[in-house]
């Protein structure tokens, strides 16, 4: 099994569901001749030439709602939004239009469209390119959102992303795509959207989490093991629908909690996260369930110090889950 | 009269199509005047009206071919659907909010059109929307090389939402096969024309996005045939997208909960109502000989018994379960 990285099973996924199936294109900024900023996209213009591999003019409304109305056509499309930051002006497409043509036409339309777009910070990205959105769509019932952590769990969720009869908006973390590299089958394989997945087994403390901080409270779970205290993660993976029987089994197994997000704390995913432990486990929790975020400011800023303050670190990862055990 | 005559027989109308766009038009305003009826006796909640626009709509809704061309319209469009095989009882199903509505089962207001079968592209209240739809449907059927036109509809007013701009920039980028088609009614609820455009036409918005952009009389069903007819033969020859401008005149309020004299003089109304398509096609049609009185009322009986018998139906159907509610957020 070769060991590859985050975006180049971004790739991978692509190019095998674009192998499989007709139907499947891409449109998006620059992801044709340049394949993407980011180089998610790249050989594919070359593979499957420009008419499926859409550089499109640069306006996102565009691009979510051109893409909607194929997939009410019958197409696979993935859309890619070149920063999760400049999804707002496709809000309306995306909220209005994509989440709701099944139950609005009563199952008559059906849009199966796949939204990517690079999300998180750590990249000296500023404002408006490190923002997390993900809390914006996740009240809005008939959209599914997955940010998968690793390499295998991005070939395989965004393989079930672009299969998926309804819209799935697909957030990749930016500061992953060349940070965390993984095992990936080169066979094709899917994982359930909708799935929460363990990614360590613990007794002491619980850790929910998604994305990047993944791999920062599994670093320091291997620390704090050195001290005898046995953390228990779970990956999220889909933040909407969330896992609910995943997450008050994971909450009620060690009776103490820690919920990580880089989002902004207030009306984060994190935060329904603790609704849900709060309505279900609350006798068989030992501690106030604690949560670790981004500070609520409108976003991370540029200078160094600044965004390192606002950003989630191994280190605050490690203490707080520290301060949990101890509790 | 024998000028008159030709002017259908040069746009390529048969004396059989003129007569059908007319039944189709009579029908559309009956259904659109019932409905007011049923609101003002408290039987349905919610009007929006087609009237003083069934013109523009059956006139444009005759150029396509209507075995393959998506339909992408917007809430006043009842002319348009029914020309794309929507039926009267469909229509007072979705009136009544019933469960057998075609359109949505009874979850969107009545004027949210939408019907697979028919090509009919479900829709929304935000405005515009469906103007990147139509765009990518046309995408689609230009990846999977199928011989279709889509055909979208909007207000003016909608013409100033980026939906409209970034959806026609595609779509000119690209040589899309679609016909946009503002119906201008010269108002926005309440905010007349002069307050909506920069510019003096809405046609002159095409320009920008590299298509022919014409201007019609909207009251005239034979001209805006014409000229949708040779944009929907270019689209067919590859030669890309064109927006067509149709100008008439809204003849009732914006909605069954719309007052209209705060905003615009009666005597303005009753000079549209002059201009009224239904009367002034019925003439052009006498005129010609291809309507007599005696067709006339028959046709009108015709659709009355057919209104009678939808909306008899539609009253006693069922609503859907309450729990209902749950089902078709995503895929079963």
């Amino acid at each position: 099994m070769p060991v590859i990285s985050y975006i180049d099973a971004v790739t991978q996924a692509i190019r095998e569901e674009m192998e499989k199936d007709d139907k499947v294109f891409i449109l998006g900024e620059d992801v044709g001749v340049k394949g993407g900023v980011f180089k998610a996209t790249t050989g594919l213009y070359e593979q499957f030439g420009a008419e499926r591999v859409i550089d499109a003019p640069l306006a996102e409304s565009a691009i979510a709602g051109v893409g909607i109305g194929a997939a009410m056509y019958g197409l696979k499309p993935i859309a890619e939004m070149q920063f999760a930051d400049f999804i707002m002006p496709a809000v309306n497409q995306i909220v209005s239009e994509a989440a709701k043509v099944r139950y609005r036409s009563n199952n008559d339309w059906t849009c199966p469209i796949v939204i990517r777009a690079p999300y998180g910070g750590g990249i000296h990205g500023a404002l408006y390119h490190s923002q997390s959105v993900e809390a914006m769509f996740a009240n809005t019932p008939g959209l599914k959102i997955v940010m998968p952590s690793t390499p295998y769990d991005v070939k395989g969720l965004l393989k079930a992303a672009i299969q998926d009869p309804d819209p799935v908006l697909f957030f990749e973390h930016k500061r992953a795509y060349r940070l965390i590299k993984g095992f990936v089958p080169d066979e094709d394989y899917v994982l359930p959207i909708g799935k929460a997945d363990i990614k360590r087994e613990g007794e002491d403390i619980t850790v929910i989490t998604y994305g990047l901080c993944v791999h920062f409270a599994l670093q320091a779970a291997e620390k704090l093991a050195e001290d005898g205290i046995s953390a228990h993660v779970l990956d999220l993976r889909t933040v909407y629908p969330l896992d609910k029987e995943a997450i008050m089994e994971a909450a009620s197994k060690t009776g103490k909690v820690l919920l990580i997000t880089e989002d902004n704390k207030e009306g984060s995913v994190i935060s329904e996260v603790a609704a849900i432990i709060a309505e279900n486990c609350l006798f068989d929790l030992d501690a106030p369930i604690m949560r670790l975020a981004g500070e609520d400011v409108p976003a991370m800023p540029y200078a160094p110090t600044m965004e390192k303050f606002f950003l989630i670190t191994p280190e605050k990862v490690e203490t707080e889950m520290r301060k949990l055990a101890e509790f | 009269m024998t000028m008159v005559h030709n002017r259908h027989l040069e746009a390529g109308l048969t004396d059989d199509q003129v007569l059908a766009m007319y039944e189709q038009m009579l029908l559309a305003r009956r259904i659109d005047e019932r409905m007011w009826l049923l609101n003002r006796a408290g039987k349905i909640p919610f009007v929006i009206s087609c009237q003083g626009q069934e013109a523009a709509q059956v006139g444009a809704a005759f150029a396509f071919d209507r075995d393959k061309d998506y339909m992408l319209p917007y809430y006043r469009d009842l002319g348009v659907v029914l020309t794309f095989g929507m039926t009267t009882k469909d229509i007072m199903l979705s009136g009544f909010a019933k469960a057998e509505d075609p359109n949505s089962g009874g979850r969107q207001m009545p004027g949210h059109f939408g019907q697979k079968k028919n090509r009919i592209v479900t829709g929304s209240s935000p405005v515009t929307t469906q103007v990147p739809h139509a765009v990518g449907i046309a995408l689609a059927g230009k990846i999977e090389k199928k011989d279709i036109v889509t055909f979208v509809s909007f207000g003016e007013g909608s013409s100033n939402q980026g939906d409209f701009h970034e959806g026609a920039n595609f779509a000119g980028v690209h040589k899309l096969p679609v016909i946009f088609l503002c119906e201008n009614n010269k108002y926005a609820i309440s905010v007349p024309i002069e307050k909506q455009l920069g510019c003096a036409n809405v046609s002159d918005r095409a320009i920008g996005y590299g298509m022919p952009g014409y201007t019609v009389d909207g009251n005239d069903p034979i001209e805006v045939y014409r000229v949708t007819k040779e944009a929907v033969d270019r689209a067919r020859r590859g030669e890309g997208p064109t927006l067509i401008e149709t100008v008439s005149y809204r003849l009732t309020p914006h909605s069954s909960d719309d007052d209209d004299s705060s905003y615009r003089a009666k005597e303005e109304v009753t000079e549209a109502k002059g201009k009224d398509p239904l009367f002034t096609f019925r003439a052009y049609l006498m005129s010609t000989g291809i309507l007599t009185e005696e067709l006339d009322q028959s046709l009108n009986k015709k659709i009355a018994e057919e209104i009678n018998e939808a909306t008899d139906y539609a009253e006693k159907a069922p609503y859907a379960q309450p729990e209902d509610t749950l089902k078709f957020v995503y895929g079963e």
